[in-house]
């Protein structure tokens, strides 16, 4: 019955604001334009257009890919203190959590599809009408849990933000079943993609017992990072109060996670070179090139450099509380990891190749403006629900039907023409 | 052949003549989805939306059937009948050659297996040519399935090897050694499909339909003989090098956007031929056979010989041995 005004509301929310806001919205909307006029080039000439090739056959897409679902999972880093273990800090941060983890997903998903060489057949994945080959293949287990983690940060956000608006209190018992499930399932969707690189023995780079727990690591540290700096811009452009403690808790976790990320890089490096085998090709090709083929490694030494310097930083106390200091090390954090989990661990598996040849790999413009595309179809996806929640915290749009205002201040829609009467169910109090 | 089955004149139009045809679920199903035919479009055949020719709106038609066709492996005969028709159809129409598309199955009593005798193989490269004209491998592209590594003496090293040598062989100092797919008694690529494009056949050859193939190229980071290929773009045969003598899960027409590899010539071994890269070998370095029949040459290599297989550790158990004189 509040379902029509919360989504004509939700509209409204997201189509309106000042002009910075428009800007934004507009530049995405070019970049996501762009994406879509070179994915309309790559879909007419197949994969060719880009830089991939038979020896690196998975490229810029596939790397974003395994970066962004880490980002999808560590909202869990948000939805655990905050649901299940009652934490008031992250009360109000939480649902933002669930719309990264929402964009995240959006994300990963897109860069799946436009990696597919065939992706009108996209349908023979769906069982019954299809074959999944579950549970045999790890992709086909990406495919459940990624599409599962994203359905649960749609109702549970949905159910909590519906009942607001309806000026009710969202029942516990309904929803906290799910954020079990939802933190369980958060740490499913980035074991399920490590262990889709690690069960192959064809490639030693990736076929190791640490990838899984190393891309946890990376996650919880990159999450979290991005959480704070968007967290932070949402304090300084809206009176959407988060409390204090939920950026120095947050600055911990990430703090915590990145000297986790960082010691089982040093057991990486000192397995890959202590003895340095044949298996360790990769490894060597990534950290100082193999031959006169070292396209790697300027960037993972950018990447471990900014690694480093950001944990440190965020080790030292006051640093670590300093907001503008705080977001330096978090912005850095965030791009090290891109970096590395990223270009850094997809692309250096396939080089060598199984037979020890070498083939380099560089993005063309089709794949650069693809990914940018995707990327801004992930921030807008991200702006938008952010926009239509945060009013609805704070109580300032609410249900027309309400007799009883509920929030401090209400909006009633701007529509002239009265409403017919209805019986309306009294708001419940605490 | 097959014309019986697919009415090569397009007059009254093809959805009306399909309609005379006894109408179950499926066909009722195909027939009403041919009418929609503006999906046939987004098949990325680039024919304007509204055709102009009856042969254009047959290429439709069939395009859209073949569209929402099924796994192969899980066809009936009669369907695996049906879509042969369409393919063969839909070459004559698309690129003016008949085509003749077996659904040969494996034969009773049969396991092919394969043996590279390192001491013979002179880096001829006859193989690799004999493969691409029997394969109807992509000419724009230069796909090849088999490779031939030149050595240094003394050692199997395929880190100091190199497959792209352009000098005269036999080089002073070398050895030759040629990969191809090993058809893995235990495949990594089958086992990592999502969608299950690609299973190991009872003869032991790993196929893969290449239309039922999302092009995920999972299967690709998989193999660790690096067997498999992709169609990075369309796929170009020259119409009169085209090889007419095809398999379903073989030489067939590949499209943009999938996976293929070796099959050990699916269409000749599975008629009792030799492959064409063994045929084609002026050394003698290659044997193939049914390693079930103990009086084939392959069981008497394995027998008798020194034989080794690559990357033994990792337990996918191929199909393909090498061995010295």
């Amino acid at each position: 019955m509040h379902l029509r005004p919360f989504l004509a509301s939700a509209l409204r929310s997201a189509t309106t604001g000042g002009w910075r806001y428009h800007l934004w919205m507009g530049s995405l909307t070019l970049i996501m334009v762009l994406g879509a006029y070179a994915y309309s080039v790559q879909l007419r000439q197949g994969l060719g257009v880009t830089g991939m090739s038979d020896h690196v056959s998975w490229g810029l897409y596939i790397s974003n890919f395994t970066f962004l679902v880490g980002l999808a999972a560590a909202a869990m880093m948000l939805v655990l203190p905050a649901y299940v273990l009652e934490n008031v800090d992250f009360a109000r941060a939480v649902l933002v959590a669930e719309g990264v983890a929402v964009a995240a997903l959006v994300m990963s998903l897109s860069f799946v599809v436009v990696d597919l060489g065939n992706p009108l057949g996209s349908w023979h994945l769906i069982p019954g009408v299809g074959y999944l080959n579950w549970p045999r293949s790890l992709l086909s287990w990406d495919v459940i849990v990624l599409n599962g983690y994203l359905a649960l940060n749609l109702i549970i956000p949905f159910y909590i933000l519906y009942n607001h608006y309806a000026g009710r209190h969202p029942a516990r018992s309904r929803y906290l079943p799910w954020m079990y499930i939802s933190v369980m399932w958060a740490v499913s969707i980035h074991l399920v993609t490590a262990f889709l690189l690690a069960g192959l023995p064809a490639r030693p780079f990736w076929n190791s017992a640490l990838l899984g727990p190393r891309f946890l690591a990376s996650a919880f540290t990159a999450g979290p990072a991005f959480l704070i700096l968007l967290l932070y811009f949402i304090r300084r452009t809206t009176d959407y109060p988060i409390a204090d403690g939920a950026f120095s808790k947050l600055a911990l976790i990430t703090a915590v996670a990145a000297q986790i990320n960082l010691v089982m890089l040093i057991s990486e490096l000192y397995y890959e070179f202590y003895w340095p085998t044949r298996h360790g090709a990769s490894a060597f090709y990534l950290f100082f090139g193999l031959g006169e083929h070292h396209a790697l490694v300027p960037w993972i030494r950018t990447a471990i450099g900014l690694n480093v310097l950001a944990t440190v930083a965020l080790m030292v106390h006051p640093v670590r509380r300093n907001p503008r200091w705080l977001m330096v090390a978090c912005a850095t954090l965030f791009v090290a990891i891109w970096i590395e989990k990223g270009m850094g661990l997809v692309i250096p598996g396939f080089i060598p190749s199984p037979l020890e040849e070498i083939v380099e790999y560089t993005p063309t413009w089709v794949e650069l403006s693809v990914t940018a595309g995707v990327w801004a179809l992930g921030l807008f996806v991200l702006t938008v629900l952010v926009r239509v929640a945060l009013p609805i915290e704070m109580g300032r749009v609410r249900s027309p039907h309400l007799e009883v205002p509920h929030g401090a201040l209400i909006i009633r829609p701007r529509s002239p023409r009265p409403r017919p009467e209805r019986p309306v169910r009294p708001v419940r109090t605490r | 052949m097959s014309t019986d089955r697919m009415p090569e004149q397009p007059d009254p139009a093809p959805g009306q003549s399909l309609l005379e045809k006894p109408v179950d679920r499926r066909r009722a199903l195909t027939v009403l989805a041919g009418g929609v035919a503006a999906g046939a479009q987004a098949l990325g055949a680039c024919t304007p939306l509204s055709a102009t020719t009856d042969e254009e709106r047959e290429i439709r038609v069939l395009a859209w059937r073949e569209y929402i066709k099924g796994n192969y492996r899980f066809m009936t005969e009669a369907e695996r009948a049906e879509t042969i028709a369409r393919l063969e159809q839909l070459a004559r129409l698309r690129q003016g050659v008949d085509v003749t598309i077996q659904s040969t199955g494996a034969q009773p009593g049969v396991l092919f297996g394969y043996a590279f005798n390192i001491s013979k193989c002179k880096g001829f490269r006859l193989c690799i040519e004999a493969c691409i004209n029997e394969n109807n491998l992509d000419r724009a592209a230069d796909t090849q399935y088999i490779r031939i590594f030149e050595m240094d003496e003394g050692a199997v090293d395929l880190e100091h090897a190199d497959a792209t040598f352009q000098h005269e062989v036999p080089a002073e100092g070398h050895f030759y050694m040629g990969t191809q797919c090993f058809q893995c008694a235990d495949p990594p690529c089958v086992r990592v499909c999502p969608v299950g494009a690609t299973w190991q056949e009872p003869d032991g050859i790993t196929v893969i339909d290449y239309d039922w193939c999302i092009g995920c190229r999972y299967c690709m980071a998989a193999c660790p003989y690096w067997a498999r290929r992709f169609n990075w773009r369309a796929p170009e045969v020259p119409p009169r090098e085209v090889n007419p003598n095809q398999h379903y899960l073989g030489n067939r027409a590949r499209k943009t956007g999938v996976v293929e590899k070796c099959h050990f010539c699916i269409h000749r071994t599975r008629q009792g031929r030799l492959p064409a890269c063994a045929e084609a070998c002026p050394t003698g370095a290659r044997v193939f056979g049914n390693l079930l029949d103990p009086d084939s040459e392959i069981r008497w290599v394995l027998a008798n010989k020194r034989v080794f297989r690559l990357k033994e550790d990792l337990k996918t158990e191929p199909r393909f041995w090498y061995f010295t004189d």
